[in-house]
């Protein structure tokens, strides 16, 4: 069985520029020939790998680089990969690249689920890709960028427009009255029940990616109105701050753009109750407004 | 070229509350990280934050604790420090909204942890660190701190006086990662937050990220690294993966079985009063053992079951290990045993400094995993890394941040030197001729020039460095990598030996000899972590070099560093700190001396027990 299968092998090798034998340096022509030895290998062990495991496993890579001519028009990579148990979608994604192709882009860090770097689209849902069984998919595997947000490189999408999102929220603890030396702001435990969840957030922007009122527009978005609601819902924040931050949960890219479609909420890997909080806060504007009515 | 009083490089726990200490001087401070300050691996901390917060607890019994826990290899100055400004920075944290766990009245809950005389460790469920990151984050936004996010700092710029007390930093050079563009940062203090080098390991619980970069740099620079053979392996963690399982799961009752079924802490006699709860090392070494003869699970895990604590139990004290398991090792523990491990997990050297984060280069500070100002010594206690990332990194914040000089109590750089090493190495260590024409980029420049000339001199150098690993063909960094970690695993792990020491060592020799072969394979500046990981490794051979010398010079067992042979705490003549300083291109290890006298006490060593 073939291990890697780029569509476009031809391609990037005719990209390279051709050199005769002559402009060659020796030490240069020793390097090629090692470099060529080393490929043979390479491909010799990923056969070998591939033919012992019974199982593989394709994957279907998204790839694109605006800068390399020959990923510049968007296209899918396959790569088939030796199956082995508790394998996930990052681990299938880090053998492609360590084994096959070392351009494969793709953000991570933790590989567990806390650092938020890897959400992508896998077969059709915004997951994270250390938290994916390959085992729990559908084969072919087919691994995207996360939808609508613009492609930096293969699967590497620009995070500014969702951290902005964060920013706008005035994401931090906000009461300056604040006991001094080794005083605690005394906290209920119900209190801390009712924000931890959402204190859950990692920030990998699944939840905005899979939002359809979020795509292209201003809409402040799912993991922004989680992070105001765990500071409009923690009681040390004043009264008067926590107005405050209901103006901005209330303006015109706020709550109200959320039509209750639960698609933030089902794709959540830390399973935050995101549609829930956003209409909890809905209710609570309302009833601070009639206040003042 | 960008320009600020302070630059703090990594915005982890220790980088984040850096930068809050040097702003809250008034300085001009800006975090450089590789990551998005969220990503950091801070956030994976589990466990919780030692402070002595309590009626019946106090710092002098917290530090007690510490100095035991670390075999006696922590400074008395450092221990004193970490424990007097914890509560402190604990409660600062608190102020700033974090979202402990919490007691009846309200207050933020404290929990039993090993090693410690007082139930004092503070946390928020079992994500402390999670929410310590992102509660800093929080605060660096409020405050407008300056973050350049995805900007990977690959090297200082250092003047060039031979001897590295004499040295000035001025800043660093980073690779702009969206856009492949290298810039120069000049600054009048530079504070490295890296954390710590767990990719050496072939086996980790740290994040991919985890690839020591600032201890290279600091050591490339002329830091002495010190203590580095203290590596902590985690007894659980998931074969296929590392990922964590806390130790919580052995405080409820979990077993550990091998695969004939026998309960072998108890059965095999590794520690037949504490079974599963004996200290980490202990647990870890006879995991090793058990694999070794034959009676581990598909070659190198033994199980660890906790079916019997029943459903509800699991469900709501370790809920969080039920997706762990079934989400990284796809094995439901509420029905199956997990397979475990050990992994290494976080390594209690680093890069020298003293109880300000000041190290030996002026103008250059270290806080966090990838320093050692020395309080975890030879092992550290469940607990005390979080306060240490809040404590030291607002203090070399802070020390940053301010001209006045201040006379510490911990000596640093070479002139602490009380004798050499005379341990021989198999192979040449360091770099050879070709390799330092062809790769090296030391960070040394100019002598007596402005900062912006040394800056603009280094950002020169790794243009070049650049360049030429963007233009050879040649063996991809994954496979020298891997085969550093594979030999880091085998030889430098759990257990320790001389011919594995000096295996290991030919192995890295090797190593950095095919290094000088390795080329970037992808073209595109965009993006390019073919590039930086392949610079990474590059620090990885350094650090690997340091942290196998080290072990193999030091004969005695102590804390987490276990030698065949010689199985006894050897206090008469290796009650001292391993310190290598990169002396042009080679590795030059010597001795310091631990202090052990503190404030108003002197700490005995006492003989460890199990």
């Amino acid at each position: 069985m073939s291990t890697h299968v780029p569509e476009s092998e031809s391609e990037s090798e005719t990209g390279a520029p051709e050199q005769t034998e002559e402009q060659i340096p020796a030490a240069q022509q020793r390097r090629l020939a090692k470099k060529q030895e080393r490929s043979d290998q390479r491909e010799q062990r990923a056969e070998s790998e591939s033919e012992t495991d019974e199982q593989t496993v394709h994957l279907k890579v998204f790839r694109y680089d605006p800068e390399v001519e020959s990923k510049s028009r968007p296209r899918f990579d396959d790569f088939h990969i030796p199956f082995k148990k508790g394998m996930t979608v990052l681990d299938a994604l880090i053998y492609s690249r360590d084994h096959y192709d070392s351009s494969l882009t793709f953000r991570h860090s933790c590989r567990q689920a806390i650092c938020g770097s890897d959400a992508l689209f896998i077969n059709g849902a915004q997951r994270l890709g250390c938290q994916t069984q390959v085992s729990d998919l559908d084969d072919p595997v087919r691994i995207e960028p996360l939808p609508h947000q613009e492609v930096v490189k293969d699967l590497v999408v620009d995070m500014e427009h969702f951290y902005e999102q964060m920013d706008a929220v005035d994401p931090y603890f906000r009461d300056e009255d604040v006991p001094s030396g080794l005083e605690e702001q005394n906290q209920t435990r119900e209190n801390r029940e009712k924000i931890k969840m959402s204190t859950r957030c990692i920030w990998c922007g699944a939840c905005t990616s899979s939002c359809n009122i979020a795509a292209g527009g201003n809409y402040l978005g799912p993991a922004a109105i989680n992070k105001a609601y765990r500071f409009a819902m923690d009681d040390r924040e004043s009264d008067a701050l926590q107005q405050e931050r209901f103006e901005t949960i209330e303006q015109e890219n706020g709550v109200w753009r959320c039509q209750t479609q639960f698609s933030c909420t089902n794709v959540c890997p830390k399973d935050i109750p995101l549609t829930e909080h956003i209409q909890e806060l809905k209710r609570e504007a309302v009833k601070s407004n009639l206040k003042f009515w | 070229m960008y320009k600020h009083d302070v630059i703090v490089v990594g915005a982890g726990g220790a980088g984040l509350r850096a930068a809050i200490a040097a702003h809250e001087e008034g300085a001009d401070v800006a975090l450089v990280s590789k990551l998005h300050p969220v990503r950091s691996h801070t956030g994976a901390a589990e466990g919780g934050i030692n402070a002595a917060l309590r009626a019946g607890d106090s710092w002098e019994d917290h530090a007690y604790d510490t100095m035991k826990g670390s075999d006696y290899i922590g400074d008395a100055p450092a221990v004193e420090t970490l424990c007097q400004d914890s509560p402190e920075e604990t409660i600062q944290l608190e102020h700033w909204g974090m979202a402990f766990s919490r007691e009846e009245d309200g207050r933020v809950s404290q929990r039993p942890f090993g090693g410690l005389s007082f139930p004092r460790t503070t946390y928020a469920g079992a994500e402390t660190g999670h929410h310590l990151l992102h509660t800093m984050y929080e605060q660096v936004v409020k405050r407008g701190i300056q973050v350049y996010d995805e900007q990977y700092v690959m090297e200082l710029a250092v003047t060039d006086h031979a001897d590295p007390e004499e040295r000035s930093c001025h800043g660093c050079i980073a690779y702009d990662i969206k856009t492949g563009e290298l810039n120069g940062f000049v600054a009048d203090g530079v504070v490295i937050a890296t954390g710590g080098p767990g990719q050496l390991y072939a086996h980790t619980t740290n994040a991919v990220a985890q690839t020591g970069d600032g201890q290279a740099m600091a050591y490339r620079a002329g830091v002495p690294l010190q203590d580095m053979e203290f590596v902590q392996f985690h007894p659980t963690t998931l074969p296929s993966t590392g990922v964590l399982i806390s130790e919580g799961v052995r405080g409820e009752g979990g077993i550990l079985y091998n695969s004939e079924g026998e309960r072998f802490m108890f059965e095999h006699g590794y520690a037949k009063n504490d079974g599963e709860l004996a200290s980490r090392d202990v647990v870890a070494r006879a995991e090793v053992t058990e694999v070794e003869a034959g009676r581990g699970f598909e070659d190198d895990a033994v199980h660890l079951d906790m079916r019997h604590l029943g459903d509800e139990r699991i469900t709501d004290r370790l809920e969080n290990i039920i997706h762990l398991a079934t989400d990284f090792e796809g094995v439901n523990p509420l029905e199956e045993p997990m397979p475990v491990k050990p992994g290494q997990h976080y390594e209690m050297g680093g890069i020298e400094t003293d109880e300000n984060g000041a190290t030996c280069i002026e103008g250059l500070y270290a806080a966090g995993e990838c320093a050692c100002v020395s309080v975890h010594g030879a092992n550290r206690l469940g607990g005390n890394a979080l306060p240490e990332l809040i404590v030291f990194g607002a203090r070399a914040g802070r020390h940053a941040a301010r001209s006045e000089s201040v006379v510490p109590q911990i000596k640093t750089g070479p002139s602490a030197k009380i004798e050499d090493s005379d341990v021989e190495s198999p192979v040449a260590l360091g770099l050879d001729e070709e390799s330092r024409a062809d790769i090296v980029a030391d960070g040394g420049a100019l002598l007596d020039a402005t900062a912006e000339d040394v800056v603009t001199h280094t950002l020169e150098q790794e243009q070049q460095r650049v360049e030429t690993l963007m233009e050879r063909d040649g063996v991809n960094h994954a496979e020298v990598r891997s085969d550093l970690q594979q030999t880091m695993t085998a030889n430098v792990n759990v257990f320790r030996n001389e011919d594995g020491l000096k295996q290991a060592l030919r192995d890295i020799h090797a190593c950095r000899e095919r290094y000088r072969d390795v080329g970037v394979s992808d073209p595109s500046r965009t993006f390019n972590t073919d590039l930086i990981h392949t610079i990474e490794t590059r620090n990885l051979i350094d650090l690997a070099e340091v942290l196998t010398l080290g072990a193999l010079a030091r004969t005695e067992f102590r804390g987490a560093h276990w030698r065949q042979n010689f199985q006894e705490r050897d206090d008469e003549h290796w009650l001292k700190h391993t310190m290598v300083a990169w002396n042009d291109g080679s590795p030059e290890l010597y001795y310091t001396d631990v202090i052990l006298e503190g404030e108003d006490k002197v700490y005995e060593p006492k003989i460890r027990s199990y």
